[in-house]
C-alpha cells in the first residue's frame, strides 16, 4: 500500500471547475499552439473581410511575383492570383478536410467500439476483425485507393478520409472500452439493475472519451496533411479551388523561379499540423491525473 | 528509539539513525518517514507493523536505496558496513544482492515473464558472484531446494505463468537469496496469499532465518504475522516508531494506545458477540502532519498536552520503549481476549 | 440448514452449477472446464449471517455472480422467500431488488468520474424515482452508514479513504432495499482498525434494515466473527457446513481442519511448528476425480478417486460434512458399516 493513498482526516476542497481547462494553461508550449491554431481559423473565417476577396482573380501580367510586392504582400501564383487570399480561403478548405473526417470518424468509430468493448463475445470479434482488414493498409495507400475510387472533390475528400480513420478509432476505444469493462463499478451497475444502454452512456463513455478525444487530436494533424496529399495528387479537391495542398500542387513547377513562394502553403500545413500536435500533447498531460499530484 | 549495542557483542549489520524521508511533489510534500531509529544484528528479525499511510514501505526502501529522485532523505543508515546514503551508484549496486535484497508483495510482478526461473537465478549469480553457467546452475538447483520448492529441476525451466502464488514466492526468495545477503527486507510478502500457503511461507522464513542467520526486516499489518516470525517488533504511525519491544512485550503488553488499539481490532477466536473497539477515525494525511502526537486526533486518552507535543521515547525496562506522553495515566491494558 | 419454527427460509440454492469450458488448439477442441462451481446447495434464513469461506480457485466469488445473475448459471435453482428467480427478464429484476452485492473495495469500484452522490441514487432514478427523492434518500443512506451528507455528498471516489470508500458500496447496495445483501470479500482490503469500524457498522445496518447477510470471505476471523453459520468451500463445492460454533470447534472435513489449523498464532509463546498442509490450492481445471481433495488429503485412500462424497451430518442434523470418512458403507476404512 503506498504511502500516497494516505487519507484526508478532514475535508479537502472539492474539485474547482473546469479542471482541465486549467491545467492546460500553465503549459506555454500549449498555449501558444492555441494560439496559433485561433489565429488560423480566424484567418480562415475572416477570409473575404482581411483578404483582396477573390481567390480566382489571376492576372496574365502580375504572375509569381514575389513575397513583399506592393499590393500582393505575399506575392502571386502561377496564374497571377494573389498568395495571401488564396492562403486565407485555402484555410477553409483545408481546415474542413482535416477536422470534419476526424470529428465523423470519432462518431462512428468511437460508437462502434464502445459498443464492441461493451458486448465483448462474438460482436466483438466480427467488429474488430472487420476493422482488421481495413487497419491492415497503411494509411496513405488506403485513402489514396479509396479516394481513387470515390473521385475528386470534397465531400469525396471528407467521406475517404473518414473511412480511413474509422478503423484505428474502433480499435482504441474498444481496448479502453474493454479494460472498463472489467472494472468493478460497471459490475455494480449491472448488478444493481441498470440497462446496458444507459451503461454505456453514464458510466462508459465519460470514461473513455478521455484517451479517444487526445488519440483523435492527434489525427487532426494526420488528417490535414493527408487531405493535402490527396490533393497534391490531383484526388482530392480539385483546381481552381484554394486549397492548401492543391496549390502545392500547381505551385510545383514554379519551385525554381519562386521557392519561397511556393514553400508557403507547405509552410502553412506544417504550422497548422504542429499546432494540432501540440494540442494534442499538452490534452493528453492536462487529462493524465497521475501527473497533476 | 535506539537501543544499547551490549559490548563485547556483534556490531548491528542494520544501523538506521534519525531517519527522515520527505517526498516532494508538485503541489506539497509528504512527510514519509520522521526521526526513526534502530539497530538489528544478523540473525534477528524484525516486523514493523503499521496499516497504509504509515511510512512503512517507503522507510524499507530507504535501507536499499530504492526510492525515487524526489525523495530528501537526512540521517544515516548503514547496512553491512555500506553507508547507504553517501553510497554512489557502483557501491549501491553491489549492496543490492550481496548484501541486501527485498522481496515484494506482489510474486508475479517480481519475476520477468520472458525468462525461466532458472535464467533469472543464474543470471544474478553470474553478474554478481562471477560465477561460471555450470557453476551457477548448480547453486540455483540447491537455492530453490533451499526453499522447498518440489521437483525444482523441473521448477528452472518453467516460466513464472506456469507455477501457483506460493511457488512465485518461494522462487522469489531463492532469487532474493542468491548472493547470500545479509540482510533479507519483506514488504509484505505474504499479504496477498492463501492462509494455507501463508502459513508455510513463514515458517520457510523463519527456518532460513536460522539456519543462514540473516538479519530479515519484514514489514506487515498483521499482528499474527508479526507473533509467527520475529524477535523484535516495531509499530509504525505517521512515520514514526510509537512502540518497540521484543514480540512478547508489544503482543502481550503493550503500552502505547494505537498499539493496544491495532490489537484490540485484530480478530481472533472468542470475539464473537462483543461490539469491536477499532480506532475511531482514519490515519492522518502525511503532507498535512498535525503539531504534537500524531496519533492524539484519535486517540481516547490524548489530552491538550498531547496535542502540541510530541513524545520521546520512554524506556520501559529491557528493550521495551513507548512513545507516549501520558504513559504513567493510562489505565491497565486488559486484551480482548 | 436446520430451521426452527420462528425463522423462515429466505434464501434457497439448490445445485448451482456454473462450468467455463476451455477452447484450445487449431481446431479450437474443448480441452478441459473449469469446474468453478459445481453443484452447491445451501440456505439462509431470514436475519442470519451466512459465512462462506474458501481460498483461490475455491469458487466463492464466481457464486457470488451467480447469485446476483451476473453470470448465468448452467443449472440449479435459486429461490427467494419461497419463489423461484429464473435468471433472466423480470424475474432478474425482480431478484436484484431483493438481493445486492457490496463489493470489495478497489480503485474500480466506482466510476471516477461521478461524485458518490450519483454512485449511490443512479440506481433508483433509472428504477424510476425522482432525481429528488432518489437524492434525498442517497443523502440520508449515506448518513446512516457513518458519513455526514453534506460533507461527502459532492466527493469524488478518489477523494475517499478506503475505509469510507466501503461505506460508500454498502449505501450503494442499501438504496434499492434489499432484503439479503451479498458481501464479497468486503473488508479484506481494509486495514484492521477500518475492518472493525465496518464490522461494526454492517452490524448495526443488519438490526436497523433487517437485513440477511452471505459473508464471503477468505478471513477465517472474520468469518468466526460476524457469521451465524458457515459453508466451507473447495475446488466449487461445499466441504463442509453448519452453525459457525459447531464447524470451528469440531472441524471435521480434512481441509476444514487444514484451514483453521492455518491460522497465525497471536501468542508468540504458541508459534505454530509445521505447516497443517503443503503446496498450493490448485487450479479448479480439471479437478480430480471423485474426492477432489484426496490429492492433498493424508487419509486419501483408493475408493477416494471413485466416488465423490456426500454431505453427511456430524453430530447434529446441522453440521455436515461431505467426506467418505463419514459415510457409513462408502468404503473408506474408518468410514463406518
Amino acid at each position: 500500500m503506498s504511502v500516497v493513498s494516505a487519507t484526508a482526516s478532514k475535508a479537502s476542497a472539492s474539485q474547482p471547475r473546469f479542471p482541465v481547462l486549467r491545467r492546460l494553461l500553465p503549459e506555454t508550449p500549449t498555449v501558444i499552439a492555441m494560439i496559433a491554431l485561433l489565429l488560423i481559423v480566424l484567418m480562415a473565417v475572416f477570409a473575404p473581410w482581411i483578404t483582396t476577396g477573390e481567390p480566382y482573380q489571376g492576372s496574365a501580367l502580375a504572375r509569381l511575383k514575389p513575397i513583399g510586392t506592393p499590393g500582393h504582400w505575399l506575392g502571386t501564383d502561377e496564374i497571377g492570383r494573389d498568395m495571401w487570399t488564396r492562403l486565407a480561403y485555402g484555410g477553409r478548405l483545408s481546415l474542413i478536410a482535416g477536422i470534419a473526417p476526424v470529428v465523423l470518424a470519432l462518431i462512428i468509430g468511437g460508437g462502434l467500439g464502445l459498443y464492441a468493448g461493451y458486448a465483448g463475445g462474438r460482436a466483438n470479434t466480427i467488429i474488430m476483425r472487420v476493422m482488421d482488414v481495413f487497419y491492415a493498409f497503411p494509411s496513405v495507400l488506403l485513402a489514396v485507393a479509396v479516394g481513387a475510387m470515390a473521385g475528386s472533390g470534397l465531400l469525396n475528400t471528407v467521406a475517404t478520409l473518414t473511412i480511413v480513420f474509422v478503423p484505428p478509432f474502433v480499435r482504441v476505444t474498444e481496448s479502453v472500452s474493454t479494460r472498463i469493462r472489467h472494472m468493478d463499478f460497471i459490475e455494480a451497475a449491472r448488478a444493481t439493475g441498470i440497462p446496458t444502454w444507459r451503461i454505456i452512456l453514464h458510466h462508459m463513455l465519460g470514461n473513455v472519451a478521455g484517451p479517444i478525444v487526445v488519440y483523435a487530436t492527434s489525427y487532426a494533424s494526420i488528417s490535414l496533411i493527408l487531405s493535402a496529399g490527396l490533393s497534391f495528387l490531383g484526388l482530392g479537391v480539385p483546381p481552381p479551388a484554394a486549397e492548401w495542398g492543391q496549390m502545392l500542387n500547381s505551385l510545383r513547377q514554379s519551385i525554381y523561379i519562386q521557392p519561397w513562394l511556393s514553400a508557403l502553403p507547405g509552410f502553412m500545413i506544417f504550422v497548422t499540423s504542429m499546432s494540432l500536435n501540440v494540442i494534442s500533447d499538452g490534452l493528453r498531460n492536462a487529462l493524465d491525473l497521475k501527473k497533476q499530484m | 528509539m535506539t537501543e544499547q549495542v551490549s559490548s563485547g557483542a556483534e556490531a548491528p549489520v542494520v544501523s538506521v539513525r534519525n531517519l527522515e524521508v520527505k517526498l516532494k511533489r508538485r503541489s506539497n510534500v509528504i512527510s514519509a518517514v520522521n526521526g526513526i531509529s534502530f539497530d538489528l544484528k544478523r540473525g534477528e528479525c524484525l516486523t514493523v507493523i503499521g496499516e497504509s499511510g504509515s511510512g512503512k514501505s517507503v522507510m524499507l526502501r530507504s535501507l536499499m536505496g530504492l526510492l525515487p529522485s524526489n525523495a530528501q532523505i537526512t540521517g544515516e543508515i548503514k547496512v553491512d558496513g555500506h553507508d547507504v546514503l553517501r553510497a554512489g551508484k557502483q557501491e549501491l549496486m553491489r549492496l543490492r544482492g550481496e548484501s541486501v535484497a527485498m522481496i515484494f508483495q506482489e510474486p508475479s510482478t517480481a519475476l520477468d515473464p520472458v525468462f525461466t526461473i532458472g535464467d533469472q537465478i543464474i543470471e544474478t549469480l553470474i553478474r554478481h558472484e562471477g560465477m561460471s553457467h555450470k557453476a551457477a546452475s548448480k547453486r540455483a538447483l540447491e537455492l530453490l531446494e533451499l526453499v522447498a520448492i518440489p521437483s525444482a529441476a523441473r521448477r528452472l525451466k518453467n516460466y513464472s505463468h506456469e507455477i501457483s502464488g506460493g511457488m512465485r514466492q518461494r522462487c522469489v526468495i531463492a532469487l532474493a537469496l542468491a548472493c547470500n545477503p545479509k540482510v533479507l527486507l519483506a514488504d509484505e510478502p505474504t499479504t496477498a496469499l492463501d492462509a494455507t500457503v501463508q502459513i508455510q511461507l513463514l515458517l520457510l522464513l523463519r527456518r532460513l532465518q536460522s539456519e543462514l542467520n540473516m538479519a530479515v526486516i519484514f514489514v506487515t499489518h498483521d499482528m499474527g504475522v508479526a507473533a509467527e516470525i520475529s524477535d523484535k517488533v516495531a509499530v509504525m504511525y505517521a512515520g514514526r516508531f510509537v512502540e518497540t519491544g521484543t514480540t512478547e512485550d508489544i503482543l502481550l503488553s503493550p503500552r502505547q494506545p494505537y498499539t493496544q488499539g491495532l490489537l484490540n481490532s485484530t480478530l481472533h477466536a472468542g470475539m464473537r458477540g462483543q461490539v469491536l473497539q477499532g480506532i475511531k477515525g482514519a490515519p492522518p494525511n502525511l503532507a498535512e502532519l498535525p503539531a504534537g502526537c500524531a496519533f492524539a486526533p484519535r486517540c481516547a486518552f490524548s489530552d491538550e498536552g498531547c496535542l502540541s507535543w510530541t513524545p520521546d521515547a520512554t524506556a520501559l525496562g529491557g528493550s521495551h520503549y513507548a512513545a507516549c506522553r501520558r504513559l504513567a495515566d493510562l489505565p491497565e491494558f486488559k486484551p480482548v481476549r | 440448514m436446520s430451521n426452527t419454527g420462528t425463522m423462515q427460509k429466505l434464501l434457497d440454492v439448490q445445485g448451482l452449477t456454473k462450468h467455463f469450458t476451455i477452447r484450445g488448439g487449431i481446431l479450437n477442441r474443448v480441452e478441459g472446464a473449469v469446474k468453478a462451481v459445481d453443484g452447491v446447495s445451501f440456505s439462509v434464513n431470514k436475519g442470519e449471517i451466512l459465512g462462506i469461506v474458501g481460498e483461490s480457485g475455491c469458487g466463492k466469488s464466481t457464486l457470488a455472480r451467480l447469485l446476483m445473475g451476473l453470470i448465468t448459471p448452467d443449472s440449479g435453482t435459486v429461490t427467494i422467500g419461497g419463489q423461484e428467480m429464473k435468471m433472466r427478464g423480470r424475474s432478474l429484476v425482480d431478484l436484484r431488488r431483493r438481493m445486492q452485492m457490496v463489493f470489495q473495495d478497489s480503485h474500480a469500484s466506482f466510476n471516477p468520474q461521478r461524485t458518490i452522490l450519483d454512485a449511490i441514487a443512479y440506481a433508483p432514478r433509472v428504477h424510476g424515482k425522482s432525481k429528488q427523492q432518489a437524492e434525498a434518500e442517497a443523502r440520508d443512506l449515506l448518513t446512516r452508514v457513518g458519513l455526514q451528507a453534506d460533507r461527502f455528498a459532492e466527493r469524488y471516489p478518489m477523494e475517499l479513504s478506503g475505509g469510507q470508500r466501503q461505506r460508500v458500496n454498502i449505501a450503494r447496495a442499501l438504496a434499492l432495499q434489499p432484503e439479503i445483501l451479498i458481501l464479497d470479500e468486503s473488508v479484506s482490503a481494509l486495514d484492521k482498525s477500518v475492518e472493525a469500524q465496518i464490522l461494526n457498522l454492517l452490524q448495526q445496518l443488519k438490526a436497523e434494515f433487517g437485513l440477511t447477510y452471505l459473508f464471503i470471505s477468505h478471513d477465517l476471523n472474520v468469518i468466526e466473527y460476524l457469521s451465524d453459520s458457515v459453508l466451507v468451500m473447495y475446488l466449487g463445492q461445499v466441504v463442509e457446513r453448519g452453525p459457525v460454533q459447531d464447524v470451528y470447534s469440531n472441524p471435521t472435513h480434512p481441509y476444514t481442519k487444514a484451514l483453521l489449523a492455518s491460522k497465525p498464532s497471536l501468542d508468540p509463546r504458541k508459534r505454530t511448528t509445521a505447516a497443517p498442509i503443503a503446496g498450493d490450492p490448485p487450479s479448479p481445471i480439471n479437478p480430480p476425480s471423485g474426492c477432489r481433495f484426496r490429492t492433498r488429503c493424508l487419509h486419501a485412500e483408493a475408493i477416494c478417486g471413485k466416488r465423490a462424497p456426500k454431505l453427511t451430518a456430524v453430530g447434529t442434523e446441522a453440521h455436515q460434512v461431505a467426506c467418505l470418512m463419514n459415510e457409513p458403507g462408502s468404503g473408506h476404512s474408518k468410514a463406518a458399516a
